[in-house]
C-alpha cells in the first residue's frame, strides 16, 4: 500500500525537519547568523539545496529560509479513511526531508569538524568519510560520464551477518556500481560490517562509507545533483532539468537492509524525486505502477541473493559484464584496491626487478590464438613475499591490425589487470610494478591469469582490429632484459611518430562525445596537437576507437575549408560541432582561450584562466584545491565553464595538451603561461622544459609562479618582473 | 413505496419524492409520468423555424420508406427532413454554447472590473495562472503589476466574444495537428458570437440548406464553445477564486442541517456564490442567526454552483439537477438562491408548500413567485448579506413538517488539470508521465470523460453511475464534471476506497497516486479541463500527436439541456468518440446521424454515437479505447527496456 509508506514517509519527514530545525537554533545561539557553513571544497554549497533550490548556504542564517521551505513542503498526516491524494505530498516530503539531511550533517560539520575524514578513504580510527569533496566528485564522476560506472546503490543499514553484506558489495562491484552507505539497523553498519569482513572501503573500491547516520543518505542525493551541475552544465534552481537528468542518465537506486523507519521512508521518498527506486530486503508495501521513477518505485521482500539483479532490472539497467576465465572478481571498482606490503604473495618491477609491457603485431600465421604461455617460474614456484622480474608480452594479428594500434592495445593492460580483485597494478612500458595478493595466489590467481584476462578482455572490446592474440609471461631475468631492450627501441620509434605529428598533416580530425551521456551539449575536437580535455583520449586513440565502433562516439571529422588558421576554425569542424551540439553551437577556435575559445565539459583535468595584469595565462589541475591568481579555485572555475558553452577567457584542457605546440597558439602559447600549481609544474616539468627550449626559453619552467609566490595577480606580478617572464612583452593578450 | 424507486437510484432522493407525494408538492418526477415527450419533436423532424410551420416530417414507423415517400418528406418551404434535423441540431448547440458563452462574458466582466479595482471584496488568487495566461494570450508582463496584466487580459478575453476575424485565441493552447485539423476543414472558429449568430443566421427559412453544412458550422460554434467561452470561464475563474486543488467534502441531501439555518445556492455561476460563502461566516451574520433560535448558518451547493464551491472551499453539496426541488421538499431549506441555467421554474410552486424563499439573481433569469435581488459585482457583498439575512429570518418560518434524509456521502473533489499534474509526481516533478506511462503499460486502459445532466426520463442517476462503475471495472480512468459527477459522488465513487470497484491495473494506480479512480473535475464549464487534460497528454508523448490519436472517450448518459450538445460536439470536433444515452434528437434523418455518427471521423478523428443501455455504452467506448491503443501499437505488453551508456548517449539534451 502506497498509503502505509506515504503515510510512513511524512511522519520521518516531520522527525527529520524537526530535527534540523533544533540542530539550527542550538548552532544559532551558539555560533550566531553569521557563521559559515558547507561541505568541505566544493563549489556547490549544500548541493541538493543549491541545485533544487538554487539557494547557496553560506552561512547559519541562510538555512533559515531553507527551513521554512522545507515546512511549507510538509504536507498534513494522510487520513485513513478517505485521504486526499498523498503520493504527490509525499515525495515533496521526501524532497524536504533531504534539505533537512544537509543542514544536519552540514551544522555537523560546524561541530563535529573531525567527524568525517574528508578524503578518499578511511583512516585507522575513522570509517566516515562524508559528503564527496569536488576533487573526488570530479576524478569519479568521469567514470559515470564514460560508462565505467553506470550509477550507484545507496545501502541503507546494514546485512543479517557480514558474509551477506560482502557478497552484495561484490556483487554490486561487479556490476561496475558505486557503493554509498548510510544509517545503521540493530546497531550495526553495512560500512562497518564490510571492514569486520576484511573487504576494503573508500572511494578507490567504489564502497563509499558516507556516514553513519541516516541523514548521511543525503550525500548520494548531493553526488548525484552534483554531477548534474558539473557534466551536465545544469544550472542552481533548475530542479526539474537536475531531477530528470538524474533520472535519465544516473542508474542510482536505494537498497534498505533491514527494518525500514519512518525517517527511512522519508529518504526514500526523496530518492524518487531523482527517478531512483527502492528496493527492499523487508516485505513492506510496494509501489508499482510506474512513471516517477522509470519503472517501479517500491519493491520489497527480495532475497538477498537476487537484490542486486532486481535492482538492476527495476531501474532499467543494462550492465554487460563479460567472463573473465579468473577466480577472482573482476571489474572496474576493485581498480582502485592497494595492496601494501604484507598482503602480497609475489612482487614484480616498481625498481624492485625489471619489468615490462609490450603490445606487438605478428603475420597471421605465427599467433595462435588463446595462447598463454609462461615461460619461467610461476607464482606457486616461488615462496610467499617473491619478488620475479616480469615480461609481459601480448601478441596480436589481424587483417585489420595497424601498428598504430600497438600503443592503444598496449595501455589497455595496466586498468585490465588492475580489474582483477587483489591484484595491483601501475605504471606501463618498462615502468611497471605489479602486486598479487596472497588471497588471490589462495584462490587460485597465477601469472597464467593475467594472459588469459588480457585475452577475454581485448577480445571483448578490440575484435574489429585483430583476430588473434596471445600472451607471452616472461619470469626469467635474461628474458625480461632481451624483451625490455626491444621494446624500449619500439617505444622510441612510437614517441618520434607521435611528436612529429601536426594538426596541418592531417585532413581528419575526430569528435569525442564521449560524455553526451552526461553532458550532451558538449563535443570535444581531438587533433594530433589537442589531446581531449580529460585527458584520456588523443587523436590516435580516437581513430582506433571509430576503427573499433564507427557508430560511437569517436567519428572522423573532415577539416573542410581552413577559416582561420591563426585561430584554428574550419569549416567542416564547424559544422560538425553544430550538428553535435544540437544547434547549440555553431563554431569555436581550437586555438585561444581569448576568442571564441572550445567548449568545456565537467571532466577536464586543468582549466586555464586569462590573467588581465600579467598579461598571461594561467592554469590549475582539479587536484588542486588552494586558491589561484583568477580568484577562483578548480571547483569555481569549473561550475563557470562546464557544461558545454563557450566562455571567453576560460577553457579546460588536458595536463597533456599543455606542452603540445597548438595550446592556445592565436594568443601566444605557452610563453604566456604565468602561474600554475607546484605539483602541475613538477609532473610535467620534463615536457615543458623541451618545449620550452624549442620556443628558445629554456628557463620559462622558472618564470611561471606557483602558489608558492602568490594567489593573486599583484602577488605574483613582482616575480614574473624579476624573473623577466615573456608574457609581460608580449602584446596585450585582450586585444 | 415501489413506484419512487422506479424513478430514482438514489436513497435520499427516493424518501424525498415519496414525501413530495404525501406532501402535495408536484414535480419533475410527477410531470415526467404525466406528459410524455412529443415524437416528432424527440427525433428532430420538427420545423417551427417560420410562420409557415410548425411542419412535421417524421420518419415512416414500422415500414420501410420508399424513394417516393423520402422525396415528398418536407415542409412547406422545401426543406427535407435532413436540413431539418441538422437545424435543430445545431441550434441546440447555438443554445448551448451561448449559454457557457454567456456565462463566460459575465466572469470576463466581473474579472475587467476586478482588475480595474472596481469590484470590492474580489481579488486576483492565483498569480501563476494569471502569468501563463498572459502568455496565452500574448500580454506583456515585464515589471506590471497583476492588476495592469489582468487588466490587458480582461479585455481580450471579452474581446474574443465580438471578435470578427482571425481564430479563437485558445486554440494555440490545442495540439498542433489539432490546430491545423480545424483550419484545414474550416471549422476554427473566428468568435465566439460570431458563431452562434451565424448558426442561428443559416437556420433562419431559406438559407443553409444542405445537412452537411449545417452541422460543420455547428462543430464550429461548439469549438468556440469549448476552447472559447467555457474555457475562458473556467480559466478566469481560477484566477478571480483559485485553481482547485484536491479538497475533501460531503454530498447529498443530508448535507442540511436541522438545527441550522440552511442556504442551498443553486444554478451555475461562482461569482455570487463566493461572496454568500464569505458573508455567511461573518459573525454578526452568525449572531443573527443564533438570535433567530439557529445554531449556526449552513451553506450548501446545487448544481454546478455547488461544483464552484465544492472544488474551492469545500462547502457541502446537496444534490444533482432532479433534486433541486427534492431539497426544498425537506422542508429545512430556508433560501434557495438561484443564478442561471438548469433552474427549475416549478421552484417557486414547490416552495409553496413549505417556507422556502427563491431568490433570483441574475439580471438574465427571472421566474414569477421568486423574490429577485440582484447581483451587482461592484457591490457583491452587499447583495450578499442581503440574501444570507433573508435566509436567516426565515429560520423561524419552518413548519413542522421537516425530514432531512440521513444520506451524505464522503467525496474527494478539485481534480483541475493543473493539480492532476502536481499529483502524478510533487512539485518537483510534476507532470502527466506517470498518467501516460501507466495507459502505455496497460495498467490504465483509457481515459474517459463522463458528464452531463440529470434527465427525467430515465432513472435519476442510474445510467451514470452504471457506466462509470462498468468503465473502472475494466481499467478505464473516469474524469467527470457537472451533474453526472454529482451522481457518481452520491454513490460513493469519488473516494479512494472507491478503488476496489476498479480493475486491478486501475486500482492499482489510485492506490499509489491516492486518488479515487473517478475524478471531479469542476462544473460543466469546466469541461474544458478535460480539453486541457487530453492535450496534456498528447503533449507528454508516447500516446499519438493529436488527442484524436488518445485511447480515450467521452459520455454524456443523462443529458438533457443545450448545453450537454455543445459539449459533447466539441468533443467530438476535438477528436473524442462521444455517446450520449437517453435520447437522441436526429433520429428522424438516418443522413444526419449517419454524418454525426460515422463521417465526421473523417472530419474530426471524433464522432458521436447514441446508446441508452449504460452498460453497452461503456463498452462502445471501451471498444473505441482498445481501437486506438491498438493504433498505437500499446495493445500488447512491452518489454522492459534495459539501458547502456550508448542508448543513454542517445537521449536528446536534458
Amino acid at each position: 500500500m502506497s498509503k502505509v509508506i506515504a503515510s510512513a514517509a511524512i511522519r520521518g519527514a516531520y522527525k527529520i525537519v524537526g530535527r534540523a530545525e533544533k540542530k539550527w537554533q542550538e548552532a544559532m545561539d551558539r555560533w550566531g547568523a553569521n557563521e559559515p557553513v558547507g561541505f568541505p571544497n566544493t563549489a556547490y554549497y549544500l548541493p541538493v539545496i543549491y541545485g533544487i533550490l538554487g539557494i547557496p548556504v553560506e552561512k547559519l542564517g541562510d538555512m533559515e529560509q531553507v527551513l521554512k521551505r522545507c515546512k511549507s513542503l510538509l504536507p498534513p498526516p494522510v487520513r485513513e479513511n478517505c485521504p486526499l491524494p498523498y503520493l504527490a505530498p509525499a515525495i515533496d516530503a521526501g524532497m524536504a526531508t533531504f534539505f533537512a539531511d544537509e543542514l544536519i550533517e552540514a551544522i555537523r560539520y560546524l561541530e563535529e569538524p573531525d567527524f568525517y575524514t574528508k578524503q578518499e578513504d578511511p583512516t585507522d580510527n575513522n570509517i566516515w568519510l562524508g559528503a564527496a569533496d569536488d576533487v573526488i566528485l570530479r576524478k569519479r564522476g568521469i567514470e559515470f560520464v564514460d560508462g565505467t560506472a553506470p550509477g550507484f546503490a545507496a545501502i541503507l543499514g546494514a546485512a543479517p551477518t557480514n558474509e551477506i553484506a560482502a557478497k552484495i558489495a561484490q556483487e554490486l562491484q561487479q556490476k561496475n556500481l558505486y557503493v554509498f552507505m548510510s544509517a545503521e539497523h540493530n546497531g550495526k553498519r553495512f560500512s562497518e560490517q564490510l571492514v569486520e569482513a576484511g573487504v576494503q572501503i573508500g572511494w578507490p573500491t567504489r564502497l563509499v562509507s558516507f556516514g553513519p547516520d541516516v541523514t548521511a543518505t543525503v550525500f548520494a542525493a548531493g553526488f548525484a545533483i552534483r554531477v548534474g551541475f558539473t557534466f551536465g552544465g545544469i544550472g542552481p534552481g533548475e530542479y526539474r532539468r537536475h531531477l530528470i537528468y538524474n533520472k535519465d542518465r544516473c542508474f542510482a537506486f536505494a537498497l534498505p537492509l533491514g527494518y525500514i523507519t519512518d525517517e527511512w521512508y522519508a529518504q526514500a521518498l526523496g530518492c524518487i524525486n531523482f527517478g531512483f527506486p527502492t528496493i527492499a530486503d523487508t516485505p513492506i508495501p510496494e509501489i508499482l505502477p510506474t512513471g516517477v521513477c522509470t519503472y517501479e518505485h517500491v519493491v520489497s521482500n527480495i532475497p538477498h541473493d537476487k537484490i542486486v539483479a532486481k535492482a538492476i532490472e527495476v531501474r532499467g539497467l543494462k550492465v554487460s559484464v563479460t567472463e573473465v576465465p579468473v577466480p577472482v572478481a573482476f571489474g572496474p571498482a576493485f581498480e582502485g584496491e592497494r595492496v601494501r606490503k604484507g598482503e602480497w604473495y609475489l612482487e614484480c618491477g616498481g625498481g624492485r626487478t625489471p619489468m615490462v609491457e609490450w603490445c606487438t603485431s605478428k603475420r597471421m600465421d605465427e599467433v595462435e590464438d588463446g595462447k598463454i604461455e609462461v615461460i619461467g617460474p610461476e607464482i606457486i614456484d616461488v615462496p610467499p613475499e617473491s619478488r620475479l622480474p616480469l615480461a609481459i608480452i601480448v601478441e596480436v594479428a589481424g587483417r585489420e591490425m595497424e601498428e598504430d594500434y600497438e600503443p592503444i592495445l598496449e595501455r589497455q593492460i595496466h586498468h585490465l589487470i588492475n580489474y582483477t580483485q587483489g591484484v595491483w597494478h601501475i605504471g606501463q612500458r618498462d615502468i611497471a610494478w605489479l602486486r598479487i595478493t596472497k588471497s588471490a595466489m589462495e584462490k587460485g590467481f597465477r601469472l597464467y591469469h593475467i594472459g588469459a584476462l588480457l585475452h577475454a578482455k581485448l577480445h571483448q572490446d578490440f575484435s574489429r582490429i585483430f583476430d588473434k592474440i596471445q600472451v607471452k609471461l616472461y619470469t626469467e631475468e635474461d628474458k625480461v632484459k632481451e624483451v625490455t631492450e626491444k621494446a624500449k627501441a619500439v617505444y622510441g620509434a612510437r614517441d618520434a611518430r607521435i611528436e612529429g605529428m601536426t594538426d596541418e598533416s592531417t585532413d581528419i580530425y575526430y569528435s569525442c562525445t564521449l560524455c553526451q551521456s552526461f553532458a550532451p551539449n558538449h563535443v570535444c575536437i581531438i587533433t594530433p596537437e589537442k589531446t581531449g580535455l580529460c585527458g584520456s583520449y588523443n587523436w590516435m586513440d580516437c581513430k582506433a576507437a571509430y576503427e573499433i565502433n564507427p557508430t560511437g562516439p569517436n567519428q572522423p571529422v573532415p577539416k573542410g575549408e581552413t577559416i582561420d588558421a591563426k585561430f584554428g576554425q574550419w569549416k567542416g569542424v564547424n559544422e560538425f560541432i553544430y550538428k553535435a551540439s544540437r544547434g547549440n553551437l555553431d563554431h569555436y577556435n581550437m586555438y585561444s582561450i581569448v576568442y571564441d575559445p572550445w567548449t568545456t565539459c565537467g571532466c577536464c583535468e586543468c582549466i586555464a584562466a586569462v590573467l588581465p595584469l600579467c598579461n598571461g595565462v594561467m592554469t590549475v589541475n582539479r587536484e588542486y584545491t588552494g586558491g589561484t591568481p583568477c580568484g577562483m579555485k578548480f571547483t569555481t572555475l569549473a561550475g563557470t565553464v562546464g557544461g558545454g558553452v563557450s566562455t571567453p577567457g576560460f577553457v579546460g584542457h588536458g595536463k597533456y595538451n599543455i606542452c603540445q605546440r597548438k595550446f592556445i597558439m592565436a594568443d601566444g602559447g605557452i610563453k604566456r603561461m604565468v602561474w600554475m600549481p607546484k605539483m602541475l609544474k613538477g609532473e610535467i616539468a620534463d615536457r615543458l622544459k623541451a618545449r620550452a627550449e624549442e620556443l628558445g626559453v629554456p628557463d620559462l619552467l622558472d618564470m611561471i609562479a606557483d602558489e608558492t609566490v602568490g594567489i593573486t595577480e599583484e602577488e605574483i606580478l613582482p616575480f614574473l618582473q624579476e624573473k623577466g617572464h615573456p608574457a609581460l612583452s608580449m602584446e596585450p593578450i585582450l586585444g | 413505496m415501489a413506484e419512487a424507486e422506479t424513478k430514482s437510484i438514489d436513497n435520499a432522493s427516493i424518501k424525498m419524492i415519496e414525501k413530495a407525494a404525501a406532501d402535495g408538492a408536484n414535480t419533475a418526477f410527477d410531470r415526467a409520468e404525466t406528459m410524455k415527450p412529443c415524437p416528432i419533436g424527440a427525433e428532430g423532424t420538427c420545423c417551427k423555424n417560420c410562420g409557415m410551420g410548425p411542419c412535421r416530417v417524421p420518419l415512416p414507423k414500422g415500414k420501410e420508406e420508399t424513394p417516393k415517400e423520402k422525396k415528398e418528406r418536407r415542409g412547406i418551404c422545401g426543406a427535407t427532413a435532413e436540413t431539418i434535423a441538422a437545424r435543430n441540431f445545431i441550434r441546440m448547440i447555438a443554445g448551448g454554447a451561448a449559454a457557457h458563452s454567456d456565462h463566460g462574458r459575465g466572469v470576463a466582466k466581473l474579472f475587467l472590473a476586478v482588475a480595474k479595482g472596481e469590484a470590492p471584496g474580489y481579488e486576483i488568487k492565483d498569480e501563476q495562472k494569471l502569468l501563463q495566461l498572459a502568455l496565452d494570450f500574448g500580454v506583456t508582463i515585464g515589471d506590471r503589476s497583476n492588476n495592469e496584466i489582468a487588466i490587458d487580459i480582461g479585455e481580450k478575453a471579452l474581446a474574443e466574444f465580438g471578435k470578427q476575424e482571425g481564430e479563437v485565441l485558445f486554440l494555440r493552447r490545442a495540439p498542433l495537428k489539432r490546430q491545423e485539423l480545424w483550419r484545414r476543414e474550416g471549422i476554427a472558429p473566428r468568435g465566439i458570437d460570431r458563431e452562434i449568430v451565424e448558426i442561428m443566421h443559416r437556420t433562419h427559412i431559406g438559407v443553409d440548406q444542405d445537412y452537411r453544412s449545417l452541422l460543420r458550422q455547428g462543430v464550429r460554434a461548439s469549438i468556440a464553445d469549448g476552447w472559447g467561452g467555457s474555457m475562458i470561464a473556467t480559466e478566469l475563474q481560477d484566477i478571480l477564486f483559485g485553481t482547485p486543488a484536491p479538497v475533501l467534502g460531503r454530498i447529498n441531501l443530508g448535507v442540511l442541517k436541522r438545527d441550522e439555518v440552511n442556504l442551498i445556492i443553486h444554478g451555475h455561476e461562482p461569482l455570487l456564490s463566493e461572496m454568500i460563502v464569505v458573508a455567511a461566516q461573518e459573525p454578526q451574520m452568525i449572531e443573527l442567526a443564533k438570535s433567530k433560535g439557529a445554531n449556526g448558518i449552513s451553506i450548501a451547493g446545487m448544481c454546478c454552483t455547488a461544483n464552484e464551491i465544492l472544488m474551492r472551499h469545500g462547502v457541502p453539496l446537496a444534490g444533482n439537477f432532479l433534486q433541486q426541488e427534492l431539497a426544498i421538499v425537506t422542508g429545512a431549506v430556508d433560501v434557495m438562491v438561484v443564478d442561471i441555467q438548469c433552474i427549475m421554474q416549478s421552484l417557486t410552486t414547490v416552495a409553496e408548500c413549505y417556507h422556502t424563499k427563491i431568490i433570483t439573481t441574475s439580471p438574465k433569469a427571472h421566474i414569477p413567485g421568486a423574490i429577485h435581488i440582484e447581483f451587482d459585482e461592484h457591490n457583491a457583498m452587499e447583495s450578499a448579506r442581503a440574501i444570507v439575512r433573508t435566509a436567516i429570518e426565515n429560520f423561524p418560518n419552518r413548519g413542522s413538517n421537516i425530514d432531512i434524509p440521513k444520506e451524505q456521502t464522503n467525496l474527494v473533489a478539485g481534480f483541475s488539470h493543473e493539480t492532476i499534474n502536481y499529483l502524478l509526481g510533487g512539485i518537483y516533478r510534476a507532470s502527466y508521465r506517470p498518467l501516460n506511462d501507466n495507459i502505455i503499460n496497460g495498467r490504465i486502459r483509457g481515459v474517459a470523460g463522463v458528464v452531463g445532466c440529470n434527465n427525467a426520463r430515465v432513472k435519476h442517476n442510474e445510467n451514470h453511475v452504471t457506466m462509470v462503475k462498468e468503465l473502472i471495472k475494466n481499467d478505464v480512468l473516469v474524469l467527470q464534471t457537472g451533474c453526472s459527477a454529482i451522481a457518481c459522488a452520491e454513490a460513493g465513487l469519488m473516494t479512494p476506497e472507491a478503488a476496489e470497484y476498479a480493475g486491478e491495473g486501475l486500482a492499482s494506480v489510485c492506490e499509489a497516486v491516492g486518488i479515487p479512480p473517478v475524478l471531479h473535475l469542476g462544473s460543466c464549464v469546466d469541461n474544458s479541463r478535460i480539453l486541457m487534460a487530453a492535450t496534456a497528454m498528447v503533449k507528454d508523448g508516447g500516446l499519438g500527436d493529436d488527442i484524436s490519436e488518445l485511447p480515450v472517450a467521452g459520455a454524456a448518459p443523462e443529458w438533457m439541456s443545450e448545453k450537454a450538445i455543445s459539449i459533447g460536439q466539441y468533443f467530438v470536433g476535438s477528436g473524442v468518440f462521444t455517446v450520449f444515452g437517453a435520447t437522441w434528437p436526429t433520429l428522424g434523418s438516418p443522413e444526419v446521424t449517419e454524418f454525426l455518427f460515422k463521417d465526421l471521423e473523417n472530419i474530426c478523428g471524433g464522432m458521436w454515437a447514441f446508446e441508452p443501455n449504460p452498460i453497452k455504452a461503456a463498452h462502445l467506448m471501451i471498444d473505441h479505447i482498445d481501437k486506438k491503443r491498438k493504433a498505437l501499437g500499446i495493445d500488447k505488453a512491452r518489454e522492459r527496456i534495459l539501458y547502456d551508456m550508448a542508448m543513454r548517449r542517445e537521449l536528446e539534451a536534458a
